[in-house]
């Protein structure tokens, strides 16, 4: 199964290294990372998503609460979180095909940030579901480099009722 | 509430009226060791770290003890804190210096214990060069620390001390490594500056270490306490680190439940209470290992079901509904899933039950016959070994060895079927007397062991048990107990064989022996073949400086016992036993203690 895991921490010398090795020390996959700093100074917010099954995680997340840099460790999907995703794709593009390409960008709201005459940068954000779903609109065109950020997210303040 | 102070919590930490003008960062590293309140440090000097051992010359304040190789120092440390439950400081230079402590890291780590392991680095402009003995030692240790620091900054080096050493001692103690720049420790801190970096507070905000149980938790415990019939107590290492045995004695005395420890948690219940079904796990006792398989109810204090102790963890206690108390939240579950989860201190929760037990009038429960089943059990199948054997069998010297010290001795040990022989046959009736590398298992453990347990309790007789393989591995030390004046006895159970590989050997590989004969192959030193006996550890002995003697006849062993003890200096006594002896009981791996083998199977 997969979980989205959100880790406080204190902007510590090495704390990267102790977070991301506690979770291949214990078999884990990390499948997405990211790292970026938060609005009290000091403190870093930690998003990683990875597979494996629940009761590896919780003692995963245990030991996370265990490092002396951690402050908080939430799985976020014991609730309901909002979840973002930025890539940035290259896409191969001609006279004919470029039009076209333009188009799926409106769709879904995609940026075009880099115009050359044989390929367009293009930056797009959204839930995971929503970046594959472009990505394999715009893949028979010919993506030539894709960067991506990884999920970054956080907790609803108030539950939805679905 | 009051609470005990615990062990190097300084009291006034930033008050310092005769602080210098200026100081070296190496002063003011060692300076800030005082104020931890370090008496002893064990370290072995380098280019990357002398500038702190003449810190240490100047100042003048801290014993430091050179040991012979990097490790040594390490285990030293432990030994120290193993029996002081004070944070210990051992010291190497970087590169090899600091590989050679990775062990005593690890098996801090493995043990719970408050270790401070400093690691001198190469200056800044030359980390991440290759550099003459240069490793990345902060990044090399990261799995097997509770905290570590890569210290570039002279202004940090009073508040991580400070940190560190806070950090080693509370809530499940660890190992700390405090890897330390060169050029920091050269450089000079002044005036004002000074004065911020010594009164700088700890700043570690998402360190909580002290959870304590809720009474609501403590009262379900007690219910389940009320209404048991087959319970067991089942006490761990935490026991001994919480310094929680006082208050295990009074719960398990008000509830009148059988009381069985692991390695670990011996000593944490006197071995000689009418209670005490000794240690249990793969080697332990027969009655201790029957009764929590066929428990209902048992309750883990301090403990983290380990695999020598569980065996196969579905055959673990199969019926029992399992409480578990212990300070570190991902121990629970991680091995056993456990009905009663409680994340406490253990010294806490056992006296608050006991207190909720006497406010809320507890009766204990009357479980008569589950008392007869498993004291009968006790009775019928105490720790034995074979009483006509012509030799000196291991079992036998550390039975005298017990009688001679009326049991009063710290023992330390390798690692082996002689760690085991020295568990069963010395019975430990205090904490901290039984001390031993029991997860990481690390051979030549004993000797420099030994020698940081007799620096901390010179009063005390220490005595290494060693098997001949385990005491090899750090034999240097025997150097350091001659030049240190630390007057450690070794009582060497010579059997020329790796004898607990050989055991296995016996029984799972139909005895080919796979490099595990020490001696000489076609001409094995034994009772019977002194003359082959390898090596000559009275030689050695001689070329240390040690005083030694070699006992191989039963009729001597008291006497020879008695010479070691009565010895003032340091003294080797070398044992010969056979090496056909097996460490029985066995509970193989895989199986559930229902299996347990009581006698060596008949070769």
């Amino acid at each position: 199964m997969r979980h989205t895991i959100s880790v406080l921490v204190e902007n510590k010398f090495g704390v990267l290294a102790r977070v991301a090795g506690m979770f291949s020390g214990r078999g884990f996959n990390i499948d997405t990372l990211n790292v970026g700093p938060t609005h009290s100074e000091g403190y870093s917010r930690i998003t990683a998503t990875v597979k494996g099954d629940t009761q590896q995680l919780d003692q995963c997340i245990k030991q996370l609460h265990k490092l002396v840099d951690v402050l908080e460790v939430e799985d976020l999907d014991q609730g309901q979180f909002v979840a973002r995703e930025l890539v940035l794709v290259k896409v191969e593009v001609n006279k004919e095909s470029r039009p076209e390409v333009v188009q799926i960008c409106e769709i879904f709201r995609a940026n075009i940030v880099d115009v050359a005459h044989e390929a367009l940068i293009i930056e797009m954000t959204g839930n995971q579901n929503k970046i594959a779903a472009f990505l394999e609109m715009v893949k028979p065109f010919g993506i030539q480099r894709m960067a991506r950020t990884g999920t970054t997210a956080l907790p609803r303040t108030h539950k939805i009722e679905l | 509430m009051k609470t005990e102070t615990l062990p190097n919590t300084p009291t006034n930490v930033t008050q310092s009226p005769d602080l210098p003008a200026a100081m070296k960062g190496a002063d003011l590293l060692v300076r800030s060791l005082e104020r931890e309140g370090v008496e002893v440090i064990f370290a072995y000097p380098g280019g990357a770290s002398m500038e702190i051992h003449q810190s240490l010359v100047r100042a003048g304040n801290i014993r430091t003890i050179l040991p012979r190789f990097e490790q040594g120092c390490g285990f030293m440390a432990h030994g120290y804190a193993r029996t002081t439950g004070k944070a210990s400081v051992c010291m190497a230079t970087s590169g090899p210096g600091a590989t050679n402590l990775v062990t005593c890291i690890a098996d801090a780590q493995m043990d719970s214990v408050p270790l401070i392991a400093i690691t001198g680095q190469v200056k800044q402009e030359f980390i991440g060069k290759s550099a003459f003995q240069e490793t990345d030692v902060f990044g090399m240790t990261l799995p097997i620390v509770k905290h570590s620091y890569l210290v570039l900054d002279i202004n940090d080096v009073p508040r991580i001390v400070k940190e560190a050493f806070h950090i080693a001692t509370t809530g499940r103690p660890g190992p700390v490594v405090i890897d330390i720049a060169k050029d920091v420790q050269q450089e000079i801190l002044k005036g004002d500056a000074l004065k911020k970096a010594w009164e700088a507070e700890m700043d570690i905000p998402g360190y909580n270490p002290n959870p304590r149980a809720n009474d609501e938790e403590l009262i379900a415990i007690l219910d389940e306490c009320a209404k048991a019939d087959r319970p067991v107590i089942y006490a761990g290492g935490g026991i001994i680190t919480g310094n929680a045995h006082k208050e295990l004695l009074e719960f398990a005395e008000i509830t009148g439940f059988p009381v069985t420890t692991t390695l670990m948690g011996l000593g944490g219940f006197p071995e000689n209470h009418p209670q005490s079904l000794r240690w249990f796990g793969m080697h332990g006792c027969v009655a201790g290992n029957w009764a929590v398989c066929e428990s209902s109810l048992l309750l883990t204090f301090g403990a983290r079901f380990d695999d020598r102790i569980t065996g196969a963890i579905a055959k673990f206690a199969p019926d029992a509904t399992v409480v578990h108390i212990d300070i570190d939240k991902s121990e629970h579950h991680k091995n056993k899933v456990v009905q009663y989860p409680v994340h406490s201190d253990i010294k806490y929760a056992l006296k608050r039950l006991t207190e909720l037990a006497r406010e809320r009038g507890f009766k204990a429960p009357s479980i008569d016959p589950w008392k007869e089943k498993v004291y009968g059990w006790h009775t019928e199948h105490p720790f034995q070994y074979d009483q006509d054997c012509p030799h000196i069998q291991p079992q036998r010297a550390i039975q005298t060895l017990f009688e001679e010290t009326k049991g009063e001795a710290i023992i330390t040990t390798g690692v082996g079927q002689h760690q085991m022989w020295a568990a069963q046959f010395y019975q430990f009736h205090q904490p901290r007397s039984y001390v031993s590398s029991l997860g990481l298992g690390t051979m030549g453990f004993g000797l420099p062991a030994a020698l940081g347990c007799k620096v901390a309790h010179p009063e005390r007789q220490v005595i290494d048990i060693d098997g001949d393989g385990s005491f090899m591995m750090n034999v240097q030390e025997l150097a350091t107990a001659v030049m240190e004046k630390i007057p450690v006895k070794v009582m060497l159970l010579n059997n020329q064989h790796l004898g607990m590989v050989v055991q296995w050997e016996d029984i799972l590989y139909e005895g080919i022996r796979g490099q595990t004969v020490l001696g000489h192959p076609e001409n094995i030193g034994s009772p019977d073949n002194l003359d082959a006996l390898y090596p000559d550890w009275g030689k050695i002995c001689d070329g240390f400086g040690v005083k030694s003697r070699r006992v191989w006849k039963q009729e001597d062993l008291r006497e020879a016992v008695r010479e070691m003890l009565d010895h003032d200096g340091p003294f080797l006594l070398d044992v010969v036993v056979p090496y056909t002896e097996h460490v029985m009981p066995f509970i193989p791996a895989g199986a559930s203690a229902r299996d347990i083998l009581i006698k060596t199977p008949s070769k």
